[in-house]
C-alpha cells in the first residue's frame, strides 16, 4: 500500500514537472501529423514533405500517420479529439471547408475544434481531357463543351475529392450539365482518361503534370490566378472568360482545440521555417505548386482562408445536391 | 540490341554492392513482415518512407519493392502454417496449403510455393522488361464495361466449379457481396450498412474479414479438443518435394504464371483474380478434382505463381503510366515524388538507370529470396512444434497487431473478433469461406464497373456486347456455364461431391 502510495506520488510529480517543462522544453518527444487520406497519394506527399523539415527544425521526429477514411472526415475526427497537447497535429487540404457541408453529421464542428497553424501551399489544378479530344484550345473547348454538353462524360476520383469539386466549378462555369463518371481516387480515374473511355477530367497539377507533359493526355487551362511556369502555354481560367471557377487545393496545418499557445507559436515558427526551405520549393515546383509565402504560414490566415472557403462551397454543393452521407 | 543494353544497364545499376544491400535489405524485411499474420507491406512500406529521404532513388526504390515482393513470399508461410493468409492472394493458398501442412508435408508446401514464386517472377520479370509499352495499351483498353465482364467470368467459374455444394458455394458468395456492399456508394455518397459507424465508411478491411473466418476461425477449432492440435504438432514428414511431387507441380506453375502475368497488368484490381482463377483452373484440369481442398499440391504450386507473377507484372502501369494498381505501389509512387522523381510516362526515358534498374532487382530479389527461403523451411516448420497453448496466443496477438497497423482502426479488431466466430459456425455447418473472400473482393468491383459502365454507355446495356473484348469475354462465361450444366460434366461433379463429403 505504501508503495502503491509512493509510485502515485511519484507519477503525479512527473506529471506536473512534464507541464511545466511543456513551455520551455516543447517539443520533446516526437510530434505525430495526421494525414487523412492513404499513404502516396498528393495531400501525404506534402505531409511528407513539410514533416521531413519541421523535424529538422523542431529537434524531433514529426511522424506522419494516415488516418485515411470517410472523405478526410475520420482523420480530422481523430485529431479533433486528441489530446491538445501539441504532440498530434493534421494537415488536411481544401476538404476541411467542403465536409462542413458534404457532410451533415460531422463528428466535429470544423470551425470550433481546431487551433490553426498555418497554411502550407495551394496547388493549382488543370482541365484534362483525352488525348485525342477535339477541341485545340480553351477556347474552342468552352465552345465545344456547350454545344455537346450532353454527350459528354467527367471523371473525377469521389465524391468530395478535388476533382469532384473541380468538376461542379467547371459544370457550373459553363453551365453545360456534363455526365459525371465517380472513381475510386485518381488513379483509376487517371487510367480511365489515358485510356480514352471517359473525355474530360479537372485534378490537381500533382496528378497532371507529368501525362501532360508525356503527351498521354491533353492539357487545356489551369485554375489558378497566374499562369504556371511549368505550363506556359496553358491559359488560366479567368483568360478565358471563367474567373469563377479560380480555385487551389489548399493545406494546412491544424492542432487539437486549446494546444497551448507557446506549442501553437513553435508549430508556426517551424513550418515557416520548413516552407521557406529551397528544397521544398524544388520538390513542390517538380509538382506544380509552391510553399505558401511567408504571410500566410500564420494562424490568421488559415482561419481566414477555412470560414471564407466554407462560406464559398456551402450554395455550390447546396445547389448540386450531392452529400457524403 | 536495345534490350540487351537495356539490361545491362539495369543490372550495372541494380548489381552495386550498395543497391545489392539495399535489395537484401528489402526481401529480409518483406519476408518478415509476410510471416507474422496480419502485418501487410502496405503498413511497413508507410513506416519505412522516411527511412529511405535518406537514399539514393534507386536504393529506395529497389528496397521498397524488395518489401513488396518479399512479402508475398511470406505471406503464403503463415498461409500453409497456421492458415492465416494476410493477403487476398495467400487466401487461396491457404486452402490446399495448410491442408498439406496437416498432413505433415508443411515443408513440401513451403517449398512448392517457394518454387512456384520464383519461377514466376522470373518470368514475369523478363516480360516486364520485354513487353511492358505494348502491354501497357492493351491494358488501358479495359473500360469499365471489359472490367465488368471480366469480374464475371470469375466469379461464374468460382461458382461452378467449387468444391462441395454449390448451393453452400453460391450462398457463400451472396453472403461475400453482402458484406462487400458496406461503406459509401462511391456514386451517390450514400452509407450502406454502416449503422451509422463512421469508421466502418469505406467498408470493411478486407485482412481484418480473412484473418476472422480463415486463421480465427481455424484457431477457435483447434481449441476444440487435443486431438486436432496433436496431428498438427507431431507430424512433419519430410521438407523436401518428392520426385512426383515436383512432375505434378509443373503444369500447374506454367499456367499460373500465365494467368497471373495476363491479369497483373491490368491496374483495376486484376492481379486478386489471378489466384482465384488459377485454382478455379487447376481443379478443373485436375484427373482427381476430388484431392483439391484435402492436400492437392498443384493447389499451392498454381495460385502461388499466379499471385507473384502478377505481382511482378502490376508494375507495369507503375513504371510505364505513372498509375499505381494498388495501395502498395501507390506508396511507391509518394516516395518517388518526394525524391524529386514524377512518376509518369517519361520515366523509363528520362531515367533509364531507374527503369532498369528496378527491373534488374526484381530479378536479383527473387533470387535473394529462394536462396533465403529454401534454408528456412525448416525453421518455419519448427515452429508448429511449439506448444499450441503457447502459439495460439502469439498468432492472436500479432493478428491484431498488424490488423490495427493497416488504418490505425479500432473497429477492424471489432471485425476480427466477429468474422472469427462468424468463421467457426460457418466451419461448424461445412461452409467454405473462399467464395465468400472471392465474393467480398469481386463484388464491390462488379457492381462499380457495371454501374460505371451503364453511365458511360449512357445507359444502354448493349454496350456490354458491342465492345468486342467485352463480348469475349462474356462468350466465355456462357461457355463455362454450358460445361457445368452439360450432363456428363454435371455426372462428374456429383462423383467429386460424394468423395468430397
Amino acid at each position: 500500500m505504501a508503495f502503491t502510495l509512493k509510485f502515485a506520488g511519484a507519477l503525479a510529480g512527473s506529471v506536473l514537472l512534464a507541464s511545466a517543462a511543456m513551455a520551455q522544453g516543447y517539443p520533446d518527444r516526437s510530434i505525430s501529423m495526421v494525414v487523412p487520406f492513404a499513404a502516396g497519394g498528393p495531400t501525404d506527399t506534402v505531409a511528407r514533405l513539410v514533416a521531413e523539415k519541421m523535424s529538422a527544425d523542431l529537434g524531433q521526429q514529426v511522424i506522419v500517420e494516415n488516418v485515411g477514411g470517410a472523405g478526410g472526415t475520420l482523420g480530422a475526427g481523430n485529431v479533433a479529439a486528441a489530446e491538445a497537447d501539441g504532440y498530434t497535429i493534421l494537415l488536411h487540404h481544401i476538404g476541411m471547408a467542403t465536409s462542413a457541408t458534404l457532410y451533415r453529421n460531422l463528428a466535429y464542428k470544423p470551425l470550433e475544434a481546431f487551433e490553426y497553424v498555418g497554411l502550407v501551399t495551394e496547388v493549382p489544378m488543370t482541365i484534362v481531357a483525352r488525348k485525342d479530344f477535339e477541341p485545340a484550345d480553351m477556347a474552342a473547348l468552352v465552345t465545344y463543351v456547350k454545344a455537346n454538353a450532353d454527350t459528354l462524360t467527367m471523371a473525377n476520383a469521389g465524391i468530395g475529392a478535388a476533382s469532384h469539386l473541380c468538376g461542379m466549378l467547371f459544370m457550373q462555369a459553363l453551365e453545360a450539365p456534363i455526365v459525371t463518371v465517380p472513381y475510386k481516387g485518381t488513379g483509376p480515374a487517371m487510367t480511365d482518361l489515358l485510356g480514352g473511355q471517359v473525355d474530360l477530367m479537372c485534378d490537381q497539377t500533382t496528378n497532371t503534370t507529368e501525362q501532360i507533359k508525356g503527351g498521354t493526355i491533353k492539357g487545356y487551362a489551369v485554375t489558378s490566378p497566374a499562369r504556371l511556369d511549368i505550363f506556359p502555354d496553358l491559359p488560366t481560367v479567368g483568360e478565358a472568360g471563367l474567373g469563377s471557377m479560380e480555385v487551389g487545393i489548399w493545406h494546412g496545418v491544424y492542432a487539437p482545440k486549446g494546444t497551448p499557445a507557446e506549442a501553437v507559436e513553435r508549430l508556426t515558427a517551424s513550418l515557416q521555417v520548413a516552407l521557406a526551405d529551397p528544397g521544398i520549393a524544388t520538390a513542390m515546383a517538380e509538382l506544380g505548386t509552391a510553399p505558401s509565402p511567408a504571410a500566410d504560414v500564420t494562424p490568421a490566415a488559415l482561419q481566414a482562408k477555412l470560414e471564407g472557403e466554407i462560406a464559398r462551397w456551402k450554395p455550390i454543393i447546396e445547389a448540386a445536391g450531392v452529400y457524403a452521407d | 540490341m536495345d534490350l540487351i543494353s537495356n539490361l545491362t544497364l539495369g543490372f550495372a545499376t541494380a548489381g552495386t554492392p550498395e543497391n545489392l544491400l539495399f535489395c537484401l535489405i528489402g526481401v529480409i524485411l518483406g519476408t518478415l513482415i509476410g510471416v507474422l499474420p496480419g502485418i501487410g507491406a502496405t503498413a511497413t512500406i508507410a513506416m519505412l518512407l522516411p527511412i529511405t529521404f535518406q537514399l539514393e532513388p534507386v536504393s529506395s526504390l529497389i528496397m521498397l519493392a524488395g518489401i513488396y515482393y518479399g512479402a508475398q513470399y511470406g505471406g503464403s508461410t503463415t498461409a500453409i502454417l497456421i492458415n492465416m493468409p494476410g493477403e487476398s492472394s495467400s487466401a487461396v493458398t491457404a486452402i490446399d496449403g495448410y491442408q498439406m501442412a496437416r498432413k505433415g508435408k508443411a515443408g513440401t508446401a513451403l517449398a512448392v510455393a517457394a518454387l512456384g514464386s520464383f519461377f514466376a517472377g522470373t518470368v514475369a520479370t523478363l516480360l516486364v522488361a520485354i513487353f511492358a509499352p505494348p502491354l501497357t495499351i492493351i491494358a488501358l483498353k479495359f473500360g469499365a464495361a471489359e472490367y465488368f465482364s471480366l469480374m464475371l467470368l470469375g466469379l461464374v467459374s468460382a461458382i461452378a466449379l467449387a468444391h462441395g455444394s454449390i448451393l453452400k458455394a453460391l450462398a457463400m458468395v451472396v453472403l461475400g457481396l453482402l458484406l462487400g456492399m458496406v461503406g459509401t456508394d462511391i456514386y451517390t455518397g450514400t452509407p450502406r450498412f454502416t449503422f451509422g459507424i463512421t469508421a466502418y465508411a469505406d467498408g470493411l478491411n478486407f485482412v481484418a474479414l480473412a484473418v476472422g473466418v480463415f486463421g480465427i476461425a481455424e484457431i477457435l477449432k483447434n481449441l476444440e479438443g487435443d486431438q486436432d492440435r496433436s496431428v498438427l504438432t507431431t507430424k512433419l514428414g519430410s521438407l523436401w518435394p518428392s520426385r512426383l511431387d515436383l512432375r505434378r507441380m509443373v503444369a500447374p506453375m506454367l499456367r499460373g504464371t500465365a494467368l497471373g502475368s495476363a491479369l497483373g497488368i491490368l491496374p483495376g484490381g486484376g492481379a486478386i483474380l489471378a489466384s482465384f482463377a488459377s485454382y478455379t483452373v487447376e481443379k478443373r484440369l485436375s484427373k482427381t478434382p476430388e484431392e483439391f481442398g484435402h492436400g492437392a499440391i498443384e493447389g499451392v504450386a498454381g495460385p502461388e505463381s499466379a499471385n507473384n507473377a502478377g505481382a511482378q507484372t502490376s508494375f507495369i502501369p507503375l513504371l510505364t503510366l505513372g498509375i499505381p494498381a494498388n495501395p502498395v505501389m501507390a506508396l511507391m509512387v509518394g516516395a518517388m515524388i518526394i525524391q524529386g522523381v514524377v512518376p509518369g510516362p517519361n520515366v523509363a526515358a528520362e531515367q533509364p538507370a531507374l527503369f532498369w534498374g528496378i527491373i534488374a532487382s526484381m530479378w536479383i530479389g527473387n533470387l535473394m529470396l529462394i536462396v533465403l527461403n529454401l534454408p528456412l523451411i525448416g525453421l518455419w516448420v519448427k515452429l508448429l512444434k511449439v506448444p499450441y497453448h503457447i502459439l495460439f496466443p502469439v498468432i492472436m496477438a500479432f493478428c491484431s497487431i498488424g490488423v490495427y497497423s493497416v488504418n490505425v482502426n479500432v473497429y477492424d479488431l471489432y471485425a476480427v473478433a466477429g468474422f472469427g466466430l462468424m468463421g467457426y459456425v460457418l466451419m461448424k455447418l461445412r461452409c467454405e469461406p473462399a467464395p465468400l473472400l472471392l465474393g467480398f473482393v469481386l463484388g464491390p468491383m462488379l457492381e462499380e464497373n457495371l454501374r460505371r459502365a451503364m453511365i458511360l454507355g449512357r445507359g444502354d446495356p448493349t454496350t456490354f456486347l458491342t465492345r468486342p473484348i467485352s463480348a469475349t469475354l462474356l462468350v466465355m462465361t456462357l461457355i463455362v456455364l454450358v460445361v457445368v450444366l452439360l450432363p456428363q460434366v454435371r455426372k462428374k461433379r456429383a462423383e467429386v461431391f460424394s468423395e468430397s463429403d
